[in-house]
């Protein structure tokens, strides 16, 4: 047995006899952060946001994309979000309900993630990584993983993590009532 | 120059045997400008060539009097705005399905080869000629010096998928070298490994001879040729190096051909995009 194991087992045992869970209506606030960029053609990035498990079975968090062009345009360049096309994109019907929205601008971006929607409170238990990923037109491409265990430890957070190019810092949190 | 006579002869066998695949032999390709697309009916546009570098027209336009294009439920579909110029063929295709789409030519004949009475070597069919199996008995002298007769196969293909990779184009058509997808051809990334299965005849097609060369060999020193050899069930696995578009070649040669032949011979050639992760 590796030390992860037996470090995750340790986590399950903990869970089982504290009392880590969400109040009824729990969200968590996701701040996504696209940087400021000198660059004479500048289009605002397409960005993914999903979950994955240790099967890369993926589970969809947030979509930006140019949904409102005419003739769905803006789905020709979806696939340019390359992993997350590879994942979940290529797989499933956009738009996805109630978690699509447009492009945005450079600066902070804050994503509610509802703890209690159906495709996240029926997550099986183990070990995951959130995955952001940005691809900009005429731009470059990055993708940041972060790990996180499920049901989420609350001593974990504020989960942080900081892109180099196409993403700025990243910060999840518990929301605050 | 001086060469002994045993290694000449060494030499010889060699390159009769087929030791490595024959690099500088023309290489025929159809390159998609995508391979993986998304948004509703998206196109895609095909160049198709003979040539000597990847993936540059130089040398002729591969001919599109035998593509055939196979949508994702496996029916045959029509090619838009086909050309032929000096130096490649175009088109263009629609996705009007979601899934994989087989582009590809394929073409089987009897062909011989044999010596003249001056000791002329003489092939039938004639270069970028096609043969027609009833025309043998009358184009091909039976008692020829140095006569060989093989029952030979050609493909050459590609592969593009709209939305999510399909299956159904892959069925076997048990006539010729066909590769059996392990991998599917339109989810290959850097670093990782794909398998294929290659049949011939619809079996599986042990010691193929397999060249893979990626693109851009114009902008580079070395081919850096791949030669990688067919399991005893046909099967090989690739790891790609580098991502980008990729030639893979096949070539699987037996002496199990019905007579006139005596040997039987697959050659296979397809277009595969490697992507970045």
């Amino acid at each position: 047995m590796n030390r992860n194991t037996l470090f995750s087992l340790s986590l399950l045992s903990t869970l089982v006899v504290s009392t880590i869970s969400y109040a009824a209506n729990n969200d968590l606030v996701m701040e996504v952060e696209l940087p400021r960029l000198n660059v004479a053609e500048y289009h605002k990035p397409y960005v993914a946001i999903w979950l994955e498990d240790s099967n890369r079975k993926a589970t969809q968090i947030a979509l930006w994309y140019d949904k409102d062009m005419k003739d769905n345009e803006g789905k020709k360049w979806l696939k340019d979000i390359r992993q997350w096309w590879r994942r979940i994109g290529r797989k499933a019907q956009q738009p996805f309900d109630g978690i699509t929205s447009a492009t945005k601008g450079p600066g902070k971006h804050t994503v509610l993630i509802d703890l209690n929607a159906k495709q996240l409170n029926t997550l099986a238990d183990g070990e995951y990584q959130l995955r952001i990923e940005a691809s900009r037109e005429v731009g470059g491409k990055e993708m940041i993983s972060i790990p996180l265990s499920w049901p989420l430890q609350t001593n974990e957070f504020p989960l942080k993590a900081s892109g180099h190019s196409e993403l700025g810092n990243i910060q999840i949190q518990f929301k605050k009532d | 120059m001086k060469i002994s006579k045993s290694i000449k002869t060494l030499l010889t066998i060699g390159v009769a045997m087929g030791l490595s695949f024959n690099a500088s032999a023309h290489r025929a390709w159809i390159l998609p400008s995508s391979t993986n697309l998304s948004g509703e009916t998206p196109w895609v546009t095909f160049d198709a060539a003979v040539s000597n570098a990847l993936f540059v027209f130089e040398h002729v336009p591969l001919r599109l009097k035998q593509l055939q294009v196979q949508d994702p439920t496996g029916k045959q579909v029509d090619i838009q705005n086909p050309h032929t110029s000096k130096y490649r063929s175009t088109f263009d295709l629609n996705l009007l399905t979601a899934g994989t789409y087989k582009i590809g030519i394929a073409s089987g004949s009897l062909r011989a080869m044999w010596k003249d009475e001056n000791g002329k070597r003489k092939m039938w069919p004639g270069r970028g000629q096609s043969a027609n199996d009833a025309d043998f008995t009358k184009a091909v002298p039976k008692d020829a010096d140095s006569l060989v007769v093989s029952r030979s196969f050609r493909r050459i293909e590609t592969f593009v998928t709209a939305g999510e990779p399909s299956e159904k184009v892959f069925e076997p058509t048990n006539s010729g070298l066909e590769l059996l997808p392990v991998t599917h051809p339109n989810d290959l990334f850097v670093g990782e490994t794909a398998k294929f299965q290659f049949l011939f005849q619809g079996k599986p097609a042990v010691n193929t001879k397999i060249a893979v060369v990626a693109g851009a060999t114009r902008y580079r020193n070395d081919q850096n040729q791949l030669d990688l050899v067919t399991d005893a069930q046909g099967y090989v696995e690739i790891t790609w190096p580098v991502a980008g578009m990729y030639l893979l070649e096949a070539e699987y040669e037996d002496d199990k051909a019905k007579a006139p032949a005596t040997v039987r011979k697959g050659s296979y050639g397809a277009t595969f995009e490697v992507l970045p992760l």
